[in-house]
């Protein structure tokens, strides 16, 4: 079947199977590998995307939702901001040491600025509460929940200079 | 997963008529449930019925005795939804607590309480409140909904569209979380009406059960204390790697007691 959709800011159509996880869509068809797969049963994260601005699990979603939906991946957060290219998020998990391997990263970051936009100053609490759908294998939870704190301030920040 | 064709229904006729008609179909509400089972290949339906985009399933409305909540609203919705804040805040916190945030705005109440997992969230509040199920065909008293393990007294064919809670003086929530998977190890949910109290256990069991005992204690006296000497009989509890069937019968107990508690703030 055909789905249109925008991704990443520009219109997209794909013809796929109705048996198709987003997550394999990005990864196998469209080349958008940042999204990655980690347990592929809806527990650790690692695949989070934006549906019409909401963080959703990728590997639990089927390719025909998309149609006529707004979809953002780590791809397209990069290319939003950021003089060198990295949201302020993401330049906040690289100043505060936010990843070890980096494996959970990109769905870490994709919680989190939703998490930010939804709550612009959130606590330590917040941020763990937040992110309780979000696995880091190398349990380096604490520089995250710092990075996030961190992130979300820079986000407003620079809306706030706009 | 194998593969599968693929109706996206405008109209609840329209949905109701491909399930009577196309043989081995499934209905995709969220998916938070069905679509693990499709990639393990639990199950392999030759069709699929997504029911995301029928707008008569969605939206929550208030009619100063009751909240009716559409069965495709996600549980993120129903967390954040001002009339549910206001009128039944249990169930607001209810869904708040549901999986992670990503699942929640996924996951939706007509899924959850269609499917009856019988560690799920919803079917305590919809049997605690006893609120009414609307379907395609008819309306189906809590009481009468829920049947058995992932069974309810739906028929083939027949899909939920709304559910509609009484607002209660008073109600709370607690739970025992899985750490893991944050479904309700034991789950108790306690509502006050002008005549009387109901309590409804999930979790536990085979399937959500209310507790006579507790109910007659709190129309009594609405207090903690009041069931803190109620034991619950672990036969025909839940045992699994998680937790022993005594344990979770001890856990009814405590939770009930919370849920009191949370009631009364």
């Amino acid at each position: 079947m055909q789905i249109s959709f925008t991704l990443n800011g520009r219109p997209t159509t794909v013809d796929v199977a109705p048996a198709t996880l987003v997550s394999d869509l990005l990864r196998e068809q469209l080349s958008l590998t940042g999204t990655h797969v980690g347990c592929d049963t809806s527990q650790c994260g690692a695949c989070v995307v934006h549906l019409d601005g909401a963080p959703v699990k990728s590997c639990t979603l089927l390719a025909p939702s998309l149609d006529g939906a707004t979809l953002l991946t780590i791809e397209g957060l990069g290319a939003t901001a950021g003089s060198n290219g990295l949201h302020p998020m993401q330049e906040a998990f690289r100043e505060h040491h936010g990843l070890q391997c980096g494996f959970c990263t990109p769905g870490m970051v994709m919680t989190a600025t939703a998490l930010a936009a939804a709550n612009p100053a959130p606590t330590e609490a917040e941020v763990r509460r937040g992110l309780e759908g979000n696995i880091c294998r190398c349990t380096g939870y604490q520089n995250i929940v710092i990075a996030v704190m961190a992130g979300a301030a820079a986000m407003h920040a620079t809306s706030a200079g706009e | 997963m194998r593969a599968f064709a693929y109706h996206q229904p405008n109209e609840i006729s329209e949905a109701v008529k491909l399930l009577t008609s196309v043989e081995d179909c499934k209905v995709l509400g969220g998916g938070m449930t069905l679509i693990p089972t499709l990639k393990q290949r639990l199950a392999a339906p030759a069709a699929v019925v997504d029911l995301a985009k029928l707008p008569a399933l969605k939206g929550i409305s208030d009619d100063g005795v009751t909240v009716t909540i559409g069965a495709m609203t996600p549980h993120a919705v129903v967390a954040a939804s001002p009339i549910v804040q206001a009128r039944i805040p249990a169930l607001a916190h209810l869904a708040s607590e549901i999986g992670d945030p990503a699942v929640r705005n996924r996951g939706t109440l007509g899924g959850s309480v269609a499917n009856n997992d019988p560690a799920a969230d919803y079917p305590a509040a919809v049997l605690g409140l006893g609120a009414t199920i609307i379907t395609s065909a008819r309306e189906i008293a809590a009481d009468r909904f829920f049947v058995g393990l992932f069974e309810t007294a739906l028929e083939p064919g027949e899909i939920i569209t709304a559910i509609r809670f009484p607002v209660p003086v008073a109600a709370g929530y607690a739970k025992f979380k899985a750490p893991a998977s944050r479904y309700a190890l034991v789950g108790v949910f306690v509502a006050r009406f002008a005549d009387g109290v109901r309590v409804a256990v999930t979790g536990a069991g085979a399937g959500v059960f209310r507790v006579a005992a507790m109910e007659q204690a709190l129309s009594q006296s609405f207090e903690p204390t009041s069931i803190a000497s109620i034991k619950i009989d672990a036969a025909g509890l839940t045992s699994d790697i998680h937790a022993e069937a005594d344990y979770r019968a001890h856990l009814v107990t405590v939770m009930a007691k919370r849920a009191v508690t949370a009631a009364s703030r």
